[in-house]
């Protein structure tokens, strides 16, 4: 008999394993609980040197974003989110991590079309939509606004 | 016009070549892999010494031809024809290094089953009476391949339990007409169709691989009138665990069991603890394991005849993007033990 | 108090992120793009900030915190500088950071080697 693509899909979702997702979201739930903590005692430690608020959380930020390329650099960050999973990717540190990974592997094609061209291999579209949907935000907030 | 031809797609060398020699080539997972031992060379620094991972390949592939000529005394210069492949854009890795050996050269993309082709059309260049003496010989890296089709390395990124890991090695074979009864020689080879069956999770490629597995093993196994237990083993190439529980299935709907003479080379050249996940892939997976384990049984007669058929999942990063499935292809060659056939 | 906050709500971000992860097709870049305007547009009606107000760094440090900033940026920098602000806020609230993953990942580039996974 012949087999169709539909039930050979079936064959297929049978014999594969599915990932764990009760102990990934443990896993999960405790490293990005970590790094928010970790977010915070930064934020209050920026506070305490009497930045604003505002100021403060952009400066947690840029301290985020250093850390995580840091341990990117160091090969560490993908050390821990082989087992972090979404604790390690859905913080501002993912963010850092998908870009500083692609600087640094692409470093052999060269500095201009290697590391620079491809850095937001990864991370690019979140700056695309990101702006562009707080633009559009800004239009429709404004438009609002004339009424 | 057709004398060498059997059944469906199956060829049948009127004069079988032999393998003359053969190496195997690893980097650092597989140093510490159950194989270890089998290898002729292995790189604990995958980069080997090289400035970037596209010529740590080429490396790889460099000391698998030379290492193989050099044990049946064979200078690489005198080669008739250097047929290899790899996984790289334009196979990359292939075409350096052949710039280096300085003989006619035929580049082979096959995907992860190129040595399987390779071993096929080298086999039939000799048969034919076109070469002398030629080299088989296909690689993969690692790290190239992780750049060309996934992340980067340093990434942080989950797999899921069907990826595989792709092999940091080589395999290099060199064959020409038998010339003495005691060595390897390569009887049949099928050449495999395309396969399709809708699969589009990039990382379960043995699931895309497995139906052209079946297909070409079913072919050769009807075209030579041949069941699975007149094989001391059938070796596919890089299926994993997943694709060979499929591959099993597939055989088990067609009334012939398979389990008792199937191997993986994806699920022999790592341990479970070693994070490969559902097994070894690469060009360099069955290709290392052929030249690191299973030419060296045959030639002393441990197995008598084995199919060993490469399986290649045919996508690029381009169609995968575009939403295409995964083409699975798989090339099969029957190669017999010069030991206690005669 | 402020600490537990951060923990528990950054946490289960992750948690239920990591559904997205293992039973969805969905690639890491494609679920960062959808989380960053998911926090656009989650500000945008309203709950997002409560939540950033309430939680501190366990709502701000998850990528929906950068949409939050895009968002809050352009809401602030219209009130202050008209249409212009439309162009001008998301940015110049995001600009820290923006800079710091460009420099530090050049910075990355420089200073370290790539080496194998093992």
């Amino acid at each position: 008999m012949e087999l169709t693509p539909k039930e050979y899909q079936s064959m297929v979702e049978k014999a594969s394993d599915p990932s764990p997702l009760w102990k990934d979201m443990v896993v999960a739930f405790l490293s990005g609980g970590a790094i928010c903590l970790f977010g915070q005692l930064i934020l209050n430690g920026w506070k305490n040197t009497g930045l604003e608020q505002k100021d403060a959380a952009a400066a947690t930020s840029i301290t985020l974003i250093a850390i995580a390329a840091l341990l990117t650099g160091m090969h560490l960050y993908d050390k821990i989110a082989k087992h972090a999973g979404a604790g390690t990717l859905v913080p501002i540190t993912g963010f850092s991590n998908s870009i500083a990974s692609a600087a640094l592997e692409f470093k052999s094609e060269g500095l201009i079309l290697g590391t620079a061209a491809k850095m937001f291999t990864i991370a690019g579209p979140v700056l695309v939509f990101g702006i562009s949907s707080s633009v559009l935000y800004g239009v429709i907030l404004y438009l609002a606004g004339m009424f | 016009m057709r004398e060498k031809r059997r059944g469906m797609a199956t060829i049948q060398f009127a004069n079988p070549p032999q393998i003359y020699a053969w190496a195997a080539v690893g980097g650092k997972k597989e140093s510490q892999g159950p194989l270890s031992h089998a290898f002729d060379m292995l790189f604990p620094d995958t980069m080997c010494g090289e400035k970037t991972w596209e010529q740590a390949e080429m490396h790889l592939q460099k000391c698998a031809i030379y290492t193989a000529a050099n044990k049946c005394d064979m200078p690489v210069e005198r080669l008739d024809l250097l047929m290899s492949g790899d996984l790289l854009g334009q196979c990359a890795a292939s075409g350096y290094t052949a710039r280096g050996c300085k003989v006619p050269y035929a580049g082979l993309y096959g995907a992860c089953s190129t040595m399987a082709e390779s071993l096929a059309l080298a086999s039939c260049m000799v048969d034919g009476g076109f070469v002398e003496t030629v080299c088989a010989c296909a690689s993969s890296h690692f790290c190239t391949a992780e750049r060309q089709y996934r992340f980067p390395l340093a990434y942080g990124g989950q797999r899921t339990p069907t990826a595989q890991w792709t092999t940091t090695g080589a395999g290099a074979c060199i064959l020409g007409p038998a010339k003495d009864g005691a060595s390897v020689r390569v009887t049949h080879a099928t050449l495999g169709k395309v396969q399709d069956y809708g699969i589009t999770d990039a990382n379960n490629m043995g699931a895309a691989m497995a139906p052209a597995a079946h297909d070409t093993i079913r072919t050769l196994l009807s075209d030579t009138g041949t069941h699975p237990e007149d094989y001391d083993g059938i070796y596919t190439g890089d299926l994993g665990e997943v694709g060979s529980r499929l591959l099993c299935e597939l055989f088990e709907r067609d009334g012939i069991d398979l389990t008792q003479v199937h191997q993986d080379c994806g699920t022999m050249l790592f341990d479970s603890h070693q994070d490969a996940h559902a097994g070894a892939s690469g060009c360099g997976c069955s290709a290392s394991v052929l030249c690191a384990v299973l030419l060296d049984e045959l030639l002393e007669g441990k197995q008598k005849r084995i199919v060993f058929a490469g399986t290649g999942a045919l996508m690029s990063p381009t169609t995968v993007q575009q939403g295409e499935s995964v083409p699975g292809i798989c090339h099969a060659v029957v190669l017999e033990s010069g030991k206690g056939t005669n | 108090m402020d600490y537990v906050k951060a923990f528990l709500v950054g946490g289960v971000i992750c948690a239920l992120s990591q559904i997205l992860i293992d039973r969805t097709k969905l690639t890491p870049a494609r679920i960062l793009t959808a989380y960053v305007v998911a926090g656009v547009v989650l500000t945008a009606i309203g709950v997002y900030g409560p939540l950033v107000e309430w939680a501190g760094a366990g709502a701000s440090v998850p990528l929906f915190g950068f949409g939050y900033t895009l968002a809050e940026g352009v809401k602030s920098a219209i009130s202050s500088d008209g249409v212009l602000g439309i162009f001008l806020g998301g940015t110049k609230a995001a600009a820290g950071g923006i800079t710091a993953a460009v420099l530090f990942g050049l910075l990355t580039a420089l200073i370290f080697k790539p080496a194998d996974k093992s």
